[in-house]
């Protein structure tokens, strides 16, 4: 304790003198301590640019009782401007567990060669290396489909290799998991598209064909489309995660070197899952979504449960239905496409899971939207 | 291992690695390296943290194409072979992980059987056999159902190295299996290494930076170094100690001691700001 009070009563200090004209001494004095006010280096650097005649610099630390990194610091900034400018700085007069410290931090070097990557490269370069890189990143996921293809024609053939079980437990994780959040969202997007519509549709009296309007929004549309988002959010985020965090582990590589394709073991059971959940989500979602819509409809405007059901069957087709079906099915091979690249081709660091998630569900988003535009497109044509 | 293999085989190296260069990018990691690992040798590839080891070892079980140079399997080219034979090739070869990489989504004798179960037409009792007797090896008897995630890291080492062994491989690569272990596994772990050399001839690479292994148990060894950027040294760890004159290749050998001493020594009688 009595140490303590003393080296705060003795902050660090320090003074020059020249006992040869070309050698510049430092007496260092006091306590160096991180969160002291200490003698900036500057001054000293400002000095030693005065004078050109100066040749060494030399240390006397007899009067120095304490020292910690800020000493060090200070040592590193006057080591650092003599050596630029072409002038000699001895150690020797330091205390000798601050030369074995930049001892160490000098000889404690990581290989050279990693430096390459801070120089920066003309723009050319720059701009000819991230078209060569997008153009690989392109085909591997071509690469990528096609092995999922094969993969898949293998799965026909009976000759693919994954468990059983994995199947199952991602089929559990994946639809009845996902049940609430589906309810939630898709009684809320019927409420909606209920409410927009029948203010509308009162305006001709025509309130009874709300029920149209919700059922064709939600089979056709709606159902589909809100069950892809909440799946690619939920279930597409956490493949990419999962099978990031075993590209980190090495786990995948495991699986190669054993001859066993990740893609087999791993994408396939993932996709099947959500192709064999995801019309069944959406069949689900549709309902609620309809019941959303009915609770408005007969709850406050007064249409009769019998009224808005006859309405409900008599305007979906099984066209209508199926429409939404097939797409919701594509739209599983999309998201289960999408996480388990992402999840796959996730780097080693400790952000690249949380990359691989946020890619894994942009892209998804992005290409069941694009997606669905196009089946609009075609179904225009085809006039169903 | 295999005694229907009674070919000339023997003659030659069982695994050749002839003028191997290996990037990441343009970054180089490793350039010009030749060895060879006679079948049922214990070889050990030495060098300081970060200068390639691992990257070698990647590139020796076909996770990452080398950038120039071949790596052949008895007389095999590894690297221009098609899937099918790389596969055969990796049949044989038992690796371990520097991290383990056990599958997490499975228990640890789900682990140690999925490899038997992927190769072999044995029936699940017999796996599970198997499975036990492995573990047993490495010290985890009775840990088959839990998972990787519920073992503490040394023991998920050594179950990854059950997992490698399951096959009973022609050959094993191990990427610092010492690491994460107490002296006296590790120890046992020697004795293990060297037990399978003698039982079954097994080709044994390890990646180690642990001297004392290392003297136990290579009957040969090359040492990588991160500044010049290839091998620099090669051949018996007590040979290369007594007769290499590189001061690098020495200081890995000695721990770079007889330097740290002086120093030490020097300090004893200068100034120290905590004595005063
Ligand atoms: N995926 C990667 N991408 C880019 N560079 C990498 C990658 N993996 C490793 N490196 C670099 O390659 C070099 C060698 O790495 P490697 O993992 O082979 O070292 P090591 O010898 O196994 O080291 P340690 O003993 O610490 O495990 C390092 O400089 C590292 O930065
Ligand atoms: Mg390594």
């Amino acid at each position: 304790m009595n140490n303590l009070s003393e080296r705060q009563a003795a902050p660090g200090i320090m003074n020059f003198d020249r006992p040869v004209p070309d050698i510049f001494r430092i007496h260092l004095g006091g306590v160096w301590e991180i969160g002291q006010q200490l003698p900036s280096a500057g001054q000293v650097q400002e000095l030693i640019a005065a004078d050109p005649r100066i040749r060494r610099i030399v240390f006397d630390s007899t009067a120095l009782e304490g020292w910690d990194s800020a000493l060090i610091i200070f040592l590193t900034k006057i080591i650092e401007s003599g050596t630029k400018a072409g002038i000699a700085v001895e150690r020797t007069g330091l205390p000798s567990g601050v030369q074995r410290l930049f001892c160490l931090a000098s000889t404690v070097r990581e290989p050279g060669g990693m430096t390459s990557h801070a120089t920066r490269e003309p723009l050319l370069a720059r701009i000819g290396e991230r078209t060569l890189g997008s153009l690989r990143a392109s085909a591997g996921v071509l690469d990528f489909i096609g092995e999922a293809t094969l993969a898949f024609f293998r799965l026909l053939g009976a000759t693919a290799r994954f468990r059983w079980a994995d199947l199952g437990l991602t089929i559990q994780e994946c639809g009845p998991g996902a049940l609430p959040i589906v309810s939630l969202i898709s009684a809320l997007v019927g409420i909606i598209v209920a409410f927009v519509g029948i203010v509308q549709l009162r305006v001709f009296g025509a309130e009874v064909y709300i029920a149209d309007v919700v059922g064709i929004a939600m089979a056709r549309e709606m159902g589909a489309l809100m069950t892809a988002i909440i799946m690619m959010g939920r279930t597409g985020a956490a493949f990419a995660a999962q099978l990031g965090t075993m590209e980190v582990n090495e786990e995948i590589d495991a699986f190669r070197t054993l001859g066993i394709s990740p893609m087999e073991f791993l994408v396939m059971p993932r996709i099947l899952a959500l192709v064999l959940m995801m019309p069944l989500l959406c069949i689900y979602s549709d309902i609620v979504g309809i019941l959303g819509g009915a609770l408005i409809g007969i709850g406050m405007f007064d249409l009769s449960v019998t009224q808005y059901y006859d309405q409900t069957i008599q305007a979906l087709t099984l066209t209508q239905l199926s429409i939404g079906i097939v797409k919701s099915a594509v739209f599983g091979v999309l998201i289960a496409l999408s996480g388990c690249y992402y999840g796959i081709h996730c780097g080693r660091s400790a952000s690249a899971v949380g990359n691989a998630a946020t890619s894994a569900v942009v892209t998804g988003i992005v290409l069941i939207v694009v997606t669905d535009g196009i089946f609009a497109v075609i179904t225009n044509a085809l006039w169903i | 291992m295999n005694t229907s293999n009674n070919e000339p085989r023997e003659e030659r190296p069982h695994i050749t690695v002839h003028d191997l260069t290996m990037a990441y990018g343009s970054h180089v990691v490793m350039q010009n390296l030749s060895f060879s690992i006679q079948r049922g040798e214990i070889f050990v590839v030495m060098g300081g943290s970060g200068c390639g080891k691992s990257t070698l070892m990647k590139v020796m079980i076909g996770l990452k194409y080398p950038q120039k140079g071949q790596v052949y399997y008895g007389d095999v080219n590894f690297w221009e072979s098609d899937q099918a034979l790389r596969n055969r090739v990796l049949r044989n070869i038992g690796i371990l992980y520097q991290r383990g990489a056990l599958w997490s989504s499975m228990t640890i004798g789900e682990n140690v059987a999925l490899p038997l179960e992927e190769y072999t037409d044995l029936s699940p009792s017999r796996i599970s056999e198997i499975v036990s007797f492995k573990l047993s090896l490495v010290g985890l008897a009775g840990f088959e159902e839990y998972y990787p995630a519920e073992i503490s890291g040394g023991m998920a080492k050594r179950a990854a190295l059950a997992r490698a062994m399951a096959l009973d491989p022609e050959i094993l690569f191990f990427d610092e299996p010492s690491s994460g272990l107490d002296p006296v596994s590790a120890r046992l772990l020697d004795d293990l290494i060297l037990e399978l050399r003698e039982s079954l001839q097994t080709t044994v690479v390890v990646v180690s930076h642990d001297l004392e292994s290392i003297f136990a148990i290579a009957d040969n060894t090359v040492f990588l170094d991160a500044e010049t950027r290839t091998m620099i040294a090669s051949g018996n760890p007590k040979t290369l100690l007594a007769e290499t004159r590189d001061p690098k290749v020495r200081r890995f050998l000695t721990r770079g001691k007889p330097d740290i001493r002086k120093n030490r020594e020097r300090e004893k009688d200068t100034y120290c700001p905590e004595n005063e």
